[in-house]
């Protein structure tokens, strides 16, 4: 329901929302093949030993073409799988670009509420701008792998920003050294924005290295967010975020209710050049430029 | 592209259950089911009948589709099926494909399989007919 817009959903999100907040939120992403599933369930095994209940939101891309996926991040999952105190939803991007699908701020806010501990949200495989993540979560870990670029790339801007812990994965690899190497000569070049330097840990998913250390700094970074005020940032951020989406979708339905045929005749004079796209927002929504 | 409420696509669990590890066939129709426009959530094999209907209630599916090559379908399928009942997913459909004789067939009709797709089966059927029963049972 929450994934679909369901208006059915409606009422449990309204009931839900104001009860999550409790749970630690961490975004897991990074380049496709990087190990991000696989560092999720060994997260998960680590939190769950902890005793905390655990949620995973693991996000996998649409087609562009077709609309349909293939959802495979419950695989690494599947030893876990009959364990009471782990829930899985996997999500399609349905169209998204930002490494997330559409509801999984809404999906993650309901697992939350519901009382897991810690949700983990994987998004999609990213390059180098898929920053939604950000936005959702407390603490972001970016998964990186050696061999994927020298140190230019670990000077552009874009993803390597809102890292909030960097992961080396498939650490027992040649070229572990030179990625974490890398990536510290990067953060030593400036100054953090938060006052946060993001910690450099090197883990090997498969076997649980270093997956211990990485629980560790993610608190680490989790207690500095709360005392630094950046966790208040953040969610302030976020919820600007979601009532604006809201917002947006439920100004262009209603649009499309009330003014469907007026929408699709401008549509396609928008499309046979008779009309420009801004003359046709501003007609749609019945105002100009000099009325405000 | 029209503004609307398009309708969410149907999603599939495509499992292979019990200690048969022969899963292109699989891996072939969660692409089929894909290209049709589904969202296909694959567990990979050797999956317990708990874990399938595990998966299925979590995934808020609208079809679990099962892969069996090994023999063992006249006890995987009936066992899927009364989890999945105990599960309360009554409106979730059970079908699947694999190397199954006709004469066993009506057992597993009778103990919940909705349609069984014999090899030699085409994409185009397996996916006319999810359209057609889950847009039945969504209504």
């Amino acid at each position: 329901m929450v994934e679909n817009d369901d208006p059915a959903a409606a009422p449990v999100l309204r009931t839900t929302y104001t009860r999550a907040g409790k749970a630690r939120t961490i975004g897991i992403t990074g380049p496709p093949g990087s190990g991000k599933s696989t560092l999720v369930a060994a997260l998960v095994a680590a939190y769950r030993r902890a005793g905390e209940r655990v949620a995973v939101v693991a996000v996998d891309p649409s087609s562009p073409f077709t609309g349909g996926a293939i959802l495979g991040d419950r695989i690494r999952l599947r030893d876990q799988f009959l364990d009471e105190g782990l829930f899985i939803r996997s999500m399609a991007t349905r169209g998204q670009t930002g490494g997330l699908a559409r509801a999984t701020g809404r999906m993650a806010a309901v697992l939350d509420a519901v009382g897991y501990g810690v949700v983990l949200v994987e998004t999609v495989g990213v390059g180098q701008e898929e920053v939604d993540v950000v936005r959702l979560v407390d603490t972001v870990c970016l998964v990186t792998v050696p061999g994927l670029g020298d140190d230019i790339q670990a000077i552009k801007a874009g993803i390597i920003e809102i890292a909030d812990v960097l992961v080396v994965n498939k650490s027992d690899r040649p070229g572990a050294d030179e990625a974490a190497r890398d990536l510290r000569y990067m953060l030593s070049l400036g100054a953090s924005r938060t006052g946060w330097t993001p910690p450099i840990v090197r883990t090997t998913a498969t076997t649980g290295e270093g997956v211990e250390r990485l629980v560790k700094e993610i608190d680490a970074h989790r207690t500095w967010s709360r005392e630094s005020g950046e966790h208040d940032r953040r969610r302030l951020g976020a919820a600007r975020s979601e009532v604006e989406t809201l917002l947006r979708d439920e100004l262009v339905r209603r649009l499309g209710d009330r003014r469907g045929a007026a929408l699709d005749a401008l549509v396609a004079k928008v499309a046979s050049r008779e009309t420009d796209p801004y003359s046709a927002v501003e007609q749609l929504l019945g105002v100009s430029d000099r009325s405000g | 592209m029209t503004v609307g409420v398009q309708p969410s696509p149907i999603r599939v669990v495509v499992a292979k259950a019990g200690l048969d590890g022969h899963d292109r066939g699989a891996k072939v129709v969660a692409r089929a089911l894909r290209d049709a426009g589904m969202e296909v959530i694959y567990t990979g094999v050797h999956q317990t009948p708990e874990q399938v209907v595990e998966t299925a209630l979590q995934e808020d599916v609208d079809a679990v589709g099962l892969s069996i090559l090994s023999g063992a379908h006249n006890h995987l399928f009936p066992r899927i099926a009364e989890l999945m009942k105990q599960k309360g997913l009554k409106d979730v459909l059970l079908f699947g494909g694999g190397i199954i004789p006709d004469a066993d067939l009506p057992f597993l009709k009778e103990r919940g399989v909705d349609r069984i797709f014999p090899p030699g089966a085409t994409f185009d059927e397996i996916t006319t007919y999810l359209r057609e029963a889950v847009g039945r049972r969504r209504h």
